[in-house]
This record gives structure tokens, sequence and C-alpha cells, in this order.
């Protein structure tokens, strides 16, 4: 697949929350970082590392652009389409940015039945986010100042303590729609 | 050993055998190698290590314990599958990816007692031979990834995993792999094909057998995080005393996880089979929220066939008796037992709903989540997701007819049974079993007349003709 292709399929949209990541740029840090990962996995079987570059990226750089998914595959002399085909599967991968704030809600039963549903509206409204054009392929929503941005999950495996939701990397239980500016105090 | 105190307000009910969450919510517990050492940690490793292999898996064997992801299999029957003639190297793969909609029990164990699994882990490595194990950890648990890898660190430099441990000539190596949010990965050919690196879509079995053609092609066993720990608690106690925990073939504790309308929402470890549905959603849980009433229990995470409260049950309880009739409360918890009433113990995580909930609404988030998580791989499960739940989106909106829902019906039917793996049967089920028992409170829901059904070809023309045939009349 040549580049240019390549290119046009996997675009990486502009959105609100490209202003709050740093541009794609490879340090010695991530490099270490990755080539840790690597031998993780035989020497035979680098391919098995896409995930945990993926990962590297994402976190870095809050999103994995065009730039980035060439530079895993040429880090395990793969295909770009072969990390391609991965990006676009999972969906805890995204291919443009997400707010400063990512919040990602649980939808499933036991906490729709908790209230998740509320949690959403209350938080859209606390943040300013309009989800209505949100959709399979495009499930995030970003706030105009691209401070926060919103995404249902399915079921982040804490069922007891209904409703729960994940901002960045921190976990919050028992979060009913009449916490939610308590939360949002701790993210501005 | 140190008595075991909880902190205030998260203490175990007394029908609980706590085994597996012993140190979960303890007081002054934390997740450090040397609170796990001070409590008499790593013991059964060092014991294991003075066994040989084959001795290790014999005791898993005699202690009849069974997975607890979901499908129930007898793990030292699972490990006796690598061929014996085999020269490649030997994988073992902890299955960290709870993500069945209900159950959040390995949650706990990877955030609070990290050292347990590893443990068990280092055990289960010797006896089937693996020098090299992964921990495939989901993405949405990023705080547990960061707590197995500190406390992989701890371990390696403390001898109990790299090479010789402790100074015998066992070597293994630990590594987490991070999934990123799909489902599919639970299912144990997906996770080995996502720990390759490529799109987690199962593989057919047979011939792929994980045990004879897993990762890499390689010999692989796959075990949940709790089967893991309970390996531990086997060498601890012996295959034998073990076996006379629980019940006959369904032995050893289990954590079932309550979610939805109860008092006391959680987990709880109980003996299997020595608890009934009753005691556990009434006196364990504190029975229903004010003023409601137990409509229906889905028992083994969403997957798992949905139980109607007010049913009776016709089966062998206790086993080896006549069947009789039973009454949902008098359900005893077990693997056989559950599987007798129509439904499975699954992965332990209960979900239950009162006399508020609309079965429709429920059923649709159920089928969003399926749909969604769907991998695409296999038509029947791509499609047929797809439209299970965009038929429940029509009835839940008041926009269904009664043929809707045989449709539905026939959809689910058409997916299970045909597809690579057992997400068919788990996108399925929900639909099937809730057609089953609420077939009547369903079509409540739909409607008669409903212009959005696309009509035939004939009753279109007739549709028409009425049309024009009244345009006229309003002229003349």
């Amino acid at each position: 697949m040549s580049n240019s292709i390549l290119n046009e399929q996997i675009a990486s949209p502009q959105s609100d929350g490209t202003r709050h990541h740093p541009p794609f740029e490879i340090t010695r840090q991530i490099e270490q970082e990755a080539e840790l990962r690597i031998r993780q996995y035989p020497n035979d079987r680098k391919r098995s590392a896409v995930l945990p570059l993926l990962h590297i990226v994402q976190s870095e750089f809050g999103f994995i652009s065009p730039e980035a998914i060439e530079w895993v595959a040429a880090k395990l002399d793969l295909e770009p389409i072969k990390v391609e085909e991965v990006v676009t599967f999972y969906p805890g991968l995204r291919q443009h940015a997400p707010g400063k704030y990512h919040i990602r809600i649980c939808r499933t039963l036991s906490c729709a039945m908790g209230g998740s549903y509320e949690l959403m509206d209350k938080i859209c409204e606390l943040a300013g986010i309009d989800r209505s054009r949100t959709s399979h392929h495009n499930p995030i929503a970003v706030s105009p100042c691209g401070t926060w941005s919103v995404e249902f999950a399915e079921c982040l495996a804490s069922c007891g303590t209904a409703p729960v939701c994940l901002v960045n990397n921190d976990f919050h239980e028992d979060l009913p729609a009449a916490k939610a500016s308590e939360l949002f105090e701790n993210y501005k | 050993m140190a008595k075991v105190t909880y902190i205030k307000g998260k203490e175990p009910h007394e029908r609980e055998r706590r085994l597996i969450f012993r140190n979960v919510d303890r007081k002054g517990w934390n997740p450090s190698i040397k609170k796990y050492l001070s409590d008499g940690g790593y013991k059964e490793l060092r014991k294991s290590l003075r066994m040989k292999p084959g001795k290790v898996t014999e005791e898993v064997k005699k202690s009849g314990l069974r997975g607890r992801g979901g499908a129930g299999f007898p793990t030292g029957v699972k490990w006796g599958f690598i061929p014996p003639t085999n020269k490649k190297p030997v994988y073992l793969i902890c299955n960290c990816d709870e993500s069945e909609p209900g159950t959040f029990k390995d949650r706990y164990i990877v955030h609070q007692d990290p050292h347990q699994l590893i443990e068990g882990m280092v055990i289960s490595c010797f006896a089937v031979g693996a020098k090299v194990a992964y921990i495939y950890i989901r993405e949405e648990f990023p705080e547990a990834a960061r707590i197995v890898e500190k406390a992989i660190a701890e371990a390696r430099k403390e001898g109990f995993l790299g090479k010789n441990i402790c100074g015998t000539r066992f070597s293994c190596e630990f590594h987490v792999h991070r999934g990123a949010g799909a489902y599919i990965c639970g299912e144990e050919t997906g996770l080995i094909e996502s720990l390759e690196g490529k799109r987690p879509y199962p593989r057919i079995k047979p011939p792929y057998f994980p045990a004879a053609m897993g990762l890499y092609m390689c010999p692989t066993i796959v075990n949940n995080v709790e089967t893991l720990c309970h390996v531990k608690h086997v060498i601890a106690m012996g295959g034998e005393k073990y076996a006379g925990i629980g019940m006959p073939r369904n032995t050893g504790t289990r954590i079932l996880c309550v979610s939805g309308d109860v008092q006391k929402p959680g987990y709880y470890e109980i003996e299997v089979g020595r608890m009934t549905m009753g005691e556990l959603l009434n006196d364990v849980c504190g029975g229903p929220l004010e003023g409601r009433s137990f409509k229906a229990v889905i028992p083994g995470g969403s997957s798992a066939k949905i139980l109607r409260c007010s049913d009776k049950f016709n089966v062998t309880c206790p086993p080896g008796t006549e069947k009789r009739e039973i009454d949902f409360e008098e359900i005893p918890l077990d693997f056989d037992t559950l599987a007798a009433c129509g439904s499975m113990a699954g992965s332990g995580g209960v979900i239950v709903m009162d006399d508020s909930r609309r079965m429709s609404w429920v059923l649709n988030n159920i089928n969003e989540f399926y749909a969604h998580e769907s991998c695409g791989q296999c038509t029947p499960c791509r499609e047929g997701s797809a439209w299970m739940k965009k038929i429940t989106d029509r009835l839940v909106a008041g926009k269904a007819s009664a043929a809707d829902l045989d449709t539905l019906e026939s959809v689910a039917y058409q997916i299970d049974g045909r597809t690579i793996c057992a997400f068919g049967e788990a996108c399925a089920w929900p639909v099937e079993s809730m057609i089953d028992r609420f077939r009547d409170e369903l079509l409540a829901d739909t409607v008669e007349d409903n212009p959005s059904v696309a009509r035939n070809a004939e009753q279109e023309a007739q549709r028409r003709y009425l049309q024009d045939t009244i345009a006229k009349a309003g002229k003349s």
C-alpha cells in the first residue's frame, strides 16, 4: 500500500482537544521505552509489541496520528496497514484528540440501572459538550474549549459500585449525577 | 500468621469464606511484597518447587478446581492437554481482561493482592513447564497494570521470578500486556491473536486448542486471574482437602459479584453450592430495595440466560436425589444446578432487577453491548447482533410490532451455534431467554398498527388504493 493512500485513510482530523496535546515527536525516552516493550516478546515475534507501542504513543500524544502509525510500523518491520488494522479495531485506541481530560462513563447494564445515562447528561451540561454528532465510529465528543471530552465505555468492571467512570487514568466509583459537579472541581 | 481484620464497613459477611479475597479490604494491608511476605507469602511456591511438576498438576486435578472465567472447565484437565511429546516452548497467559458485564472480582485481586496472583502463576508455570508468562490486563485497568508491573519487579528482586527461582533450576519471566478495550480479547484464542499483535479474531477449535497450538503456535495455557490464585490454595491444602470445600464436582470457593437492585451490592466469596440464591440475595445482600420485590436475575454475567424470580425449576437438588420442583430462591449456587435451571454460573456476575425495571429496556442495554463488541469475523454474529439491537431500539421506543418479536427470536436462534467462538451464544442467549421468560411483557411494549413497519407489496398496493380512493372522494 502506498503511503499516499494510507494517509488518506488514516488522516486524523483536528479536534477541539488538539491544542492540549503535544505534536508527535519521538524522544530518546520514548525510544527506550519502546525497546523495552519489544524485548518482552521473542526476537522473531516483534509484531506482538504493536499494542504496547500504540499505548506509549497514545499516552504521550493523546491519540494515534498517521506519523505514529508509520513510526510503530517501522519499529516493528511491519507494513503500516498491519498497524492501522489494529488501531481501527480497538475501542481503546483513538485517531483524533480527546480533551485534556477524557471522561469515559460506563454504559452497561448495572451502571445504566444505577444512573449512568443521567451522569452522562449532567457531565455534558457542565462541560458544554454536544453529543448529538457521535456515532459508533466516532464515539468521542469534545467540549469547545477542548478541556473535556466524553465517551460511553462498555463495562468498566465495577458493577457493584455503579455508576462509575474513568477520567484519563483515574477511576471514580459511586458517582450519581448529583456528584458530577464535585468530580468536575478536580479537573479544571 | 496474624489475625485478619478488615476496614470498617467492608467486613466480610459471616456466611463468606475468604480464601482468594482474604486480603481484600484488609486493615493495614497494601499490595507490596513486604506485606505479602510478612503474611507467609510465597511459602506455597517454595513447597511446589520441591515437588515434581507432574505432581503439582496431579494435585490440581485432584482438587477438582474448575475455571472461574466463565466456562467452568476443569483446570488440571486443561493443563494435561499439552502434548507429552512437545518440544516447543510452553506459554502461560493470565486472562485479566475482565469485561463480562456484571463481573468485577479480578479488579480487586490485581489492585489489592497482586502477589497472590504472581505466586499462583509461578506455581502454574512450574507445573506446565512455562518459561514465559504474559498477564493480559484490560486497558481500562491502568492502575492495575502499574501495580502488577511493580509487583513483578519486586518478585524478581526477591528471587521469586527470573533466573533460578528460589535457588532451584527453574527459571521463569513475566510480562504485562495491556489490551485496548475489546471484550472479545477475553475469549482465549482472541486474546492470543491480540497478544500476537493482530486483530483479536478468535480461532476455530478444533484444531486451534491453545494447549496444543496457542501463542506463536506453541502450547499455551490461558487461565483466569481467580483460577490462578486458587492454585496457590490447592497447593497449601493439598488437592484432596481442597476438594472437600464446596460440593462434589463443584469444589472450592468462588467470588460472586452482586450488582443492581439489592440493598448491599458487592463481592462475596462463598463455598460453591453451599448457599442458595435466596440466601445470597436476602441474607447476604440485604434483600430488595425499599418497597420493591425481585423480578429477574442474571446469575453469571450478562451472557448467562436470565431467570425469572417467580418461576419453578425441576432439578435434582441436592445431587444424587430424585428430581423435584424448587423455587427460584432455593437454587443452590453451583455450576451444575444453575445449568440445569437453564442458565449458567458463568463468571459469577449476579445482576439483579426488581419490579421497577422494564425488560425491553434491559434487553436493549444488553443488545447494545454485544452489537458494539462483536468482532465482526462471523457473519451471523456481526450482522445478527446489530439487528437484534436495532429491533430492541424500536421496542423501547414503542415502535415495534408483535411480528418484530418473532423476527428478534429467529435472529437469535440463527446466531446461536453458528459462530467460531462462544460470543455467538453470549449475544443470543440473553435474547432467547428474555423472550422465553418475559414474552408477555415484551409483547405489551409492541403496537398493533405500526407505520414504521415495512409492508409487503400487496399491503402497499392496498394502502395506495385506499389513499387514492379517499383523495378522490375528498375532491368530489
